[in-house]
Order: C-alpha cells, then sequence, then structure tokens
C-alpha cells in the first residue's frame, strides 16, 4: 500500500493548475491548425481591414483599435466553449471531479493556457497594426496588449459559463452569435454608444464588450493612463471573475 | 499509511442501507442494502440498464439524488478525502484523444500527485501503469488513434495510478479479447491480494463472475443476491453463475407475477 500522503484538495493548488494548462496547451500542440487559425486569422482580417479603410486612416484607427479587443473575446469564447464541453461530453470532466481536482484548478488552468495562447495572438495582431499597418496609437501599445489579454480572460470566462447550458457542439456554436453578436453590435464599434437610441444606450452600458472596446479607445486617443481607461478595465477584470466563478458553480461534482 | 485509513477490521470498504438513487423521472435504484468486504473482488452483475452504472456512481461520488447511507471506507461517499483513494473507470473511455497515452496518463498522475517533488514517483506509476495494461508498444500513440479496447485500457490504466484503496471499474474488459481479459483479471487478483485494495467490478460476462470473490446480481434496480460464488451456486443447485443467476432472475419475475394478480 501506498507510503506517501497524497496531496489534498484545497481550492487551489498551484501545480495542479499548471500541469491542468500544460495540458491544454498539449492538446493544442496535437492540432496545429487550430493554432494557425486562432493566430492568422486576427492578423489577415486587420490587413483586410486596413485596405478596405484605404481612403480613411482615422476610421481604421478606431475600429483597428476596437477589433484588437474584441478578436481574443471571441477566439477565446469558442474555443474554450467547446473544450469544455468536449470535456463534460467525453466523462473527462467527470473523471477528473471524481479526483482531488478543485474546480478553481480546472478553470484557472484553462484561462492559463488560452491566456498564453491569447498573449501570442495579440502580440502578433497588435505588432501587425501598429507597425506594419500604420495604426496611431497616442498611448502606449503595451496597454493595447493587456486590455487584449483581460478581453482574452472574460472570453474564456463566458465561454467556460455558456459551455454549461449547451448539450452539443452544435448549440456551442450558436451561443456565438447569440452571446457574442449583441455586444459586437452595441460595443460602439460601428457608431459610437451615446449615438444609439437611449435604450440600446442603456443596454450596451451593462455590456462587458463595451467597455472592452471604450478601454482600447482610451488606449488609442490618450498618451497616459487615463481615469476612464482604469475604470474600463476594471469593469471588463470584474466581470471576467464573476463569470468565472459563475462557471466554477455550473462544474458539478455531482450529476444526474 | 494514511492515517484515516485505520479501521476496525470488520468495517466494510462499502456499506450502502436503503440506497436509492432517482435519474431524471425514474427511481433507478431501490433501497438497496450491502456490503462490498475488503481486500476482495466483488463482481457487479445484471442486466443492461439495471443499474450498474449508476451504482457505481453513487459509491465514487458523482451521482446526484442518491437517498439512504452509503460510506464508503469509514466516510459518506462523496468526501474528498476519497478522491485520491478511490480509481474509477467510467464505461466509457474517459480519456483524451487528442493526447498520447502517456500524456494521459501524466496528466491525471500529476493531478493525484502534484508537485515537482513527486515527479520521480509519478513517472514510476505511469509506466508501471501502462505497462500492467499491456500498452507499452502503444504509449506515445495518440489516444483517438487506438482501437476501441486499447481505449478503454487506457481508461482503466487512469484509475490504476497511484495506489488506490478502493477500485471501482465500470465494464473494464468488455471488447477485450480472451488473453487480455484472462491477463487483467490476473492483474486484478494480484492487486487485491498484494496491495489489499478493494475491487468492485461490473460485468455482462458471467464467466467473469467466476473470478470474483463475491457477487452482487441486480435486476431492475434491486438487487437479487449477495454472495459467494460458490454459495449462489449451491443454493439454486446450478453448475454456474450463470444458470444460478438467470434461476434468480425467473424466481423474482414469477414471484413479481404473483405478487401483481393477489393484487
Ligand atoms: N443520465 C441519465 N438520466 C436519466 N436516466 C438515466 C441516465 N442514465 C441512465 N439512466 C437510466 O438509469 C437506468 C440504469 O442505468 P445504468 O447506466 O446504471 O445501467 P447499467 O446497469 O449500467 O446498464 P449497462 O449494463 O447497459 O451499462 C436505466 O434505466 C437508464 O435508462
Ligand atoms: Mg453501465
Amino acid at each position: 500500500m501506498s507510503t506517501t500522503t497524497p496531496a489534498p484538495t484545497r481550492a487551489l493548488s498551484a501545480s495542479r493548475t499548471t500541469a491542468t494548462a500544460a495540458r491544454v496547451l498539449r492538446q493544442l500542440r496535437h492540432d496545429p491548425r487550430t493554432i494557425a487559425l486562432m493566430v492568422l486569422i486576427p492578423c489577415v482580417m486587420l490587413f483586410l481591414l486596413r485596405y478596405v479603410f484605404d481612403g480613411s486612416a482615422r476610421t481604421f484607427d478606431s475600429i483597428g483599435a476596437s477589433l484588437l479587443g474584441i478578436f481574443p473575446l471571441i477566439t477565446m469564447f469558442l474555443v474554450t466553449s467547446i473544450a469544455t464541453l468536449r470535456e463534460r461530453t467525453s466523462g473527462t470532466l467527470e473523471r477528473l471531479l471524481a479526483m482531488p481536482l478543485g474546480k478553481g484548478d480546472l478553470i484557472a488552468g484553462y484561462a492559463l493556457a488560452f491566456g498564453t495562447l491569447a498573449i501570442i495572438q495579440s502580440a502578433l495582431a497588435t505588432g501587425l497594426a501598429v507597425w506594419f499597418l500604420g495604426l496611431d496609437v497616442t498611448g502606449s501599445p503595451w496597454l493595447l496588449l493587456l486590455v487584449a489579454l483581460l478581453d482574452a480572460l472574460l472570453g474564456t470566462a463566458l465561454g467556460l459559463f455558456v459551455s454549461a447550458f449547451a448539450a452539443s457542439e452544435f448549440q456551442a456554436v450558436q451561443f456565438m452569435p447569440a452571446v457574442i453578436f449583441p455586444q459586437i453590435l452595441l460595443c460602439g464599434l460601428f457608431t459610437p454608444r451615446d449615438n444609439m437610441h437611449p435604450v440600446l444606450e442603456a443596454i450596451s452600458n451593462v455590456l462587458p464588450m463595451s467597455y472592452a472596446v471604450d478601454g482600447m479607445n482610451e488606449v488609442l486617443t490618450h498618451t497616459d493612463l487615463t481615469a476612464a481607461f482604469i475604470q474600463d478595465t476594471a469593469i471588463v477584470t470584474g466581470t471576467a471573475l464573476l463569470v468565472l466563478t459563475l462557471g466554477a458553480a455550473t462544474l458539478k461534482r455531482r450529476t444526474a | 499509511m494514511m492515517n484515516y485509513s485505520s479501521r476496525p477490521a470488520e468495517e466494510p470498504a462499502v456499506r450502502a442501507r436503503d440506497l436509492t438513487v432517482v435519474r431524471g423521472p425514474r427511481t433507478v435504484l431501490r433501497g438497496l442494502g450491502f456490503s462490498v468486504p475488503h481486500g476482495q473482488i466483488t463482481g457487479l452483475l445484471g442486466p443492461s440498464g439495471c443499474g450498474k452504472s449508476t451504482l457505481m456512481r453513487a459509491v465514487v461520488g458523482t451521482q446526484a439524488k442518491v437517498t439512504g447511507t452509503l460510506d464508503v471506507l469509514g466516510h459518506p461517499a462523496g468526501h474528498p478525502g476519497l478522491r485520491t483513494r478511490i480509481g474509477y473507470v467510467t464505461q466509457a473511455p474517459s480519456v483524451y484523444d487528442d493526447l498520447t497515452v502517456r500524456q494521459n496518463l501524466d496528466y491525471f498522475a500529476a493531478i493525484l500527485d502534484p508537485g515537482r517533488a513527486a515527479a520521480a514517483r509519478r513517472a514510476e506509476h505511469v509506466t508501471r501503469a501502462i505497462t500492467d495494461v499491456d500498452l507499452t508498444g502503444h504509449a506515445d500513440t495518440l489516444a483517438g488513434n487506438l482501437s476501441g479496447g486499447q481505449r478503454s485500457r487506457v481508461s482503466l490504466a487512469v484509475a490504476l495510478l497511484g495506489t488506490p484503496d478502493l477500485l471501482v471499474l465500470d465494464e473494464p474488459t468488455v471488447g477485450l479479447d480472451p488473453v487480455l481479459r484472462r491477463d487483467l483479471w490476473q492483474l486484478f487478483h494480484t492487486i487485491a491480494a498484494e496491495r489489499g485494495a478493494t475491487l468492485l467490478i461490473s460485468s455482462h460476462v458471467m464467466d467473469e463472475a467466476e473470478r470474483c470473490h463475491r457477487l452482487l446480481l441486480m435486476r431492475a434496480g434491486e438487487l437479487l443476491a449477495d454472495d459467494t460464488p460458490d454459495a449462489l451456486r449451491d443454493r439454486t443447485g446450478s453448475d454456474t453463475v450463470e444458470a444460478a443467476f438467470l434461476h434468480l432472475v425467473d424466481e423474482a419475475t414469477a414471484a413479481g407475477r404473483t405478487k401483481e394478480t393477489t393484487r
């Protein structure tokens, strides 16, 4: 019999979290096409956008910066919702939760893995936009990257949460138009939010993507850290953490 | 040796009293009472849909809506302290198809026994588990590229990691060839004899029942018998456990019919 005392289950264990993150990344490594798509599509879209607005550099600046915030949110939303759904349907989630794995470890592991990918994705997209496509940012590109990362975290959180309500991959994909599209419409990408019908503006005030985009635009137009920027990023972070907690509550050790 | 595993010798590994489970609209287990003794192999047999998997999930603590008493290794089922002490194999193989066999085991081993200090011990456990299920030649193959039987062996290997005191195996030998089945049953006996572990194994295959120390025979959410194979054969005057089982089923069906007609 064992002569060792295994570590007990704690709410969060650093080594179990990193083991989970490493496992998720290892799974992705066996799927290079997904990685390529995740990393390249934002770059291609920005490139296209640059020449769609060939005549109006100002429009490219504002839409480009907004998209730098929206891409990581969408990609991470999609990969996380599918990945957790697969974890639920393949039985590995049941197995993991019968093991000494804290729910927090699992969620933090996913957030860490996809956060790493989001850093790569956003770094490439931001670099391309700022240095090659002439996106004109007044503030520091590092702040753009920071917001992109927080947006990725928010995407991961939303994806995780939503996957609890999807019984199949078909449903999971349909949550994307349901959860993401309204936010894209209302986040101020197409028209400033204060130009919208007051009802829509009020709705946009409670949607997290609005703050992701506002944050990006703050960096675009201000050299220093503005109070509005700090408020925007705090709202995005807070929402992400809140939704992650809600997501954790949907991971049930006991199921019907 | 873990402190909390010290126990009075007569305390069974699993003890159920009036165990009832509701799944959806149906009552799947109805007031079961039984004990699973320590250090032995207990077989769980019964027709498809009778509730074997449900019972195992209740023991492991992943089944919701369980009422009655269910104590596992001296704790109520689902107690957090049990999570390192139970190895569980679900009926459908639950492994990551996009990881190799070794990567799968490495990950689950890191969950069971985390930390850098344990790395050497983990590697040893992983290699041993791969050898136990005879997948050494496929250690670096993606689980998704394995045959059905090979995948279910990966799933079994995960449960063998570490040194669980209780192994709950849901049809671990289904779809495997006779040679491999024999080898695995030998392995199960070795685990019970050498490590003193308790095994609860469900099966459809009645000849496997003969290899168990004790049997729980189920039908439609109820327990038909809880006995040794020998005692079952004697009691029913049958030559095989299969015949004994059929005898008991017929008896129960007849009893059910008379109950209905007298009602
Ligand atoms: N997720 C579920 N929701 C509702 N009912 C379920 C669910 N899973 C199983 N059942 C029902 O519970 C009963 C017992 O199922 P269980 O899986 O325990 O049977 P089993 O004995 O393991 O069968 P098999 O030998 O085919 O694996 C069945 O009647 C089944 O219809
Ligand atoms: Mg079953």
